[in-house]
């Protein structure tokens, strides 16, 4: 324990990213069981209010609490990051590891996809899905999740094909392991480094995508918070009441920057 | 010469590839086009007549071959809203992406390489310690919210520019590029955090290499070893990022021409989509992916021209 305490204080980075991890996870785990008011709660005679006692935020065009909402939108973002990361972590792996593995035409098929797609911006891919499937949360969960499938099943397979040759698993073969057991108990394994680090990248992206995909308004729907569509919202009242577009703004960048300072600092942990 | 053909084939799966998943993307939107050219009230005769008409009866590829030449010939089809080619209301509006797209990268390439290069030769010195750490913060702000508070800072209060004040390219070319400058920062600005990070480990890799070893110890100093060494090879990958940053920017533009209110693609793509005016979508992001993939094409041709060793190692 005192080693690593230590270990801790000489790196920056990781401090900094626990305290700003842990501030936003506060704020979105205390926002579960309480909010200073309803989020979607609108009032006439409080309408663009600057930073006060009673809101700490502010209170935007309507008359909403600010910080509510904060709170609120950051739970959403949290979730459909976290959310996009499995769906995209989950089904990449399982794609890379499976044509990794076997090769094949198959392989060349499926890679030729992922290749054309990985091409295509996700924020258009995104759009895309969002235009079929309509706009709300859960499209954007889903549209998101397929966005980022590609560059985590190019990743896996990368490894799995390095990984793959290597003289353990030849002898893992020898003695009669199945194919199953050799990619889920003796290749993925050996690759969680690599998709550790994908993840917490991945989850950045992800946050910046669901507020980028929010601030153009096919998050999710009004009268319901999101951080992007809040700023989106706010914009015209940059000059009058700042306070109401600069905090949404600024839990969004906490919530990346703290999380590549995680990753930097969990890079530099030696 | 063998390359580049192989390129500009794979170049071709891919555009064929994209345009097939968004042709049938599209496609599998329930509700029926002719109806909804027609309206409710139309007789039955009547719909099957323009379903006939506008070929919807044909198989799936069929009408994907069909979409797709029209596609390469310049033909986007019609908007179901306004009833006028969809090509009308979205080529001069590329331009500006485009201009957009080149500013930002422009940018980043001038601003990124001198400040990469500052901070490896100054490895762990306060300044390369105080520009990573900007870097991190800078990398952590989404464009959009940069955009925001440009607009506020520059626009507002030093009135350095008029938001909202935009002048199209057919009017006033200098007063379009004007307007597009601070956009293109906000777009430039992670893409300029994110390849000082890349110029800077690429640099500091190459610098531990043997060759930089012999090319001190034949009497280079610090600068002629840089320039003349390693800094070419340091390039290598950071020219593949740029490309790909390149693409990103293309796409980047839609989230930033909205918070500089520029009326360009990105206005018409969003409204497009709230009024489920496919054939608009459709030919947008189809426009954008093959902008996108043209880019690619040329990236790994200019790739190939710096490292030839690509070609063994393939």
């Amino acid at each position: 324990m005192k080693d690593f305490l230590k270990k801790l204080k000489k790196n920056p980075y990781l401090i900094a990213g626990l305290i700003i991890t842990g501030l936003i996870l506060l704020l979105v785990i205390v926002g579960l069981f309480w909010m200073p008011y309803e989020p979607t709660k609108m009032s006439a005679s409080e309408k663009l209010q600057g930073i006060s006692v009673k809101h700490i935020m502010g209170t935007d065009n309507m008359g909403r609490d600010v910080f509510s909402r904060v709170m609120y939108g950051s739970r959403i973002t949290l979730l459909i990051a976290i959310g996009t990361v499995l769906i995209g972590a989950g089904v990449g792996t399982v794609i890379g590891a499976l044509t990794g593995f076997y090769g094949g035409f198959l392989d060349e098929v499926i890679m030729r996809v992922i290749d054309a797609l990985f091409a295509f911006p996700s924020i258009l891919l995104a759009l895309v899905i969002v235009s079929v499937f309509g706009t709300g949360w859960s499209q954007l969960l889903l549209s998101l999740g397929i966005a980022f499938v590609p560059s985590f099943a190019r990743i896996v397979r990368g490894e799995v094909l390095r990984v793959k040759s290597m003289d353990y698993i030849e002898s893992a073969k020898l003695q009669g392991a199945s194919d199953f057991r050799m990619i889920f108990v003796h290749i993925l394994p050996n690759i969680k480094n690599v998709l550790a680090s994908s993840v917490l990248i991945g989850f950045n992206n992800a946050v910046l995508a669901e507020a980028g995909l929010s601030y153009l308004g096919v998050g999710s729907q009004p009268p319901f918070a999101s951080l992007g569509k809040m700023l989106s919202d706010s914009q015209q009242y940059m000059f009058t009441v700042p306070s109401i577009c600069l905090c949404p703004g600024i839990v969004i960048v906490l919530m990346v920057l703290g999380f590549s300072f995680l990753g930097e600092g969990i890079r530099r942990w030696k | 010469m063998k390359y580049i053909i192989k390129k500009f084939f794979s170049m071709i799966v891919t555009l064929v590839v994209v345009s097939f998943c968004v042709f049938l993307a599209f496609n599998v939107i329930p509700g029926d086009p002719a109806l909804r050219k027609l309206g409710t009230e139309a007789s039955q005769e009547l719909i099957e007549q323009t379903r006939q008409q506008m070929g919807l009866n044909d198989p799936l590829l069929v009408r994907y071959a069909r979409w797709f030449a029209s596609f390469l010939h310049g033909d986007m089809g019609t908007s179901f809203n306004y009833n006028v080619p969809v090509s009308g209301m979205i080529l001069n509006k590329i331009p500006i992406t485009l201009t957009m797209a080149v500013m930002s990268f422009l940018l980043t390439v001038l601003i990124s390489i001198p400040l990469g290069i500052t901070t490896a030769k100054h490895e762990n010195g306060l300044l390369d310690r105080t520009i990573t750490v900007t870097n991190q913060i800078v990398m952590a702000i989404p464009p959009f919210f940069s955009g925001i508070l440009i607009t506020f800072i520059f626009g507002m209060i030093f009135k350095f520019f008029t938001p909202g004040g935009f002048v199209s390219y057919t009017d006033d070319v200098v007063g379009f590029i004007r307007y597009l400058i601070f956009p293109s920062i906000a777009i430039a600005l992670p893409k300029i955090a994110m390849t000082v990070k890349m110029l800077r480990s690429s640099l500091l890799d190459e610098a531990e290499k043997d060759y930089t070893r012999t090319a001190y110890s034949r009497g280079n100093n610090t600068n002629g070893v840089l320039y003349r060494h390693v800094l070419k090879n340091a390039m290598i990958p950071v020219i593949t990022f740029l490309g790909m940053l390149l693409a990103d920017m293309v796409a980047g533009s839609i989230v930033i021409e909205q918070v500089f209110s520029i009326p360009g693609i990105s206005r018409i793509l969003l409204t497009s989509i709230s009024n489920r005016d496919y054939p608009v979508v459709q030919a947008i992001i189809m426009g954008i992916a093959a902008i996108v993939i043209v880019i690619n094409l040329l990236v790994d041709i200019i790739y190939r021209i710096i490292d030839p060793r690509i070609e063994i190692a393939e």
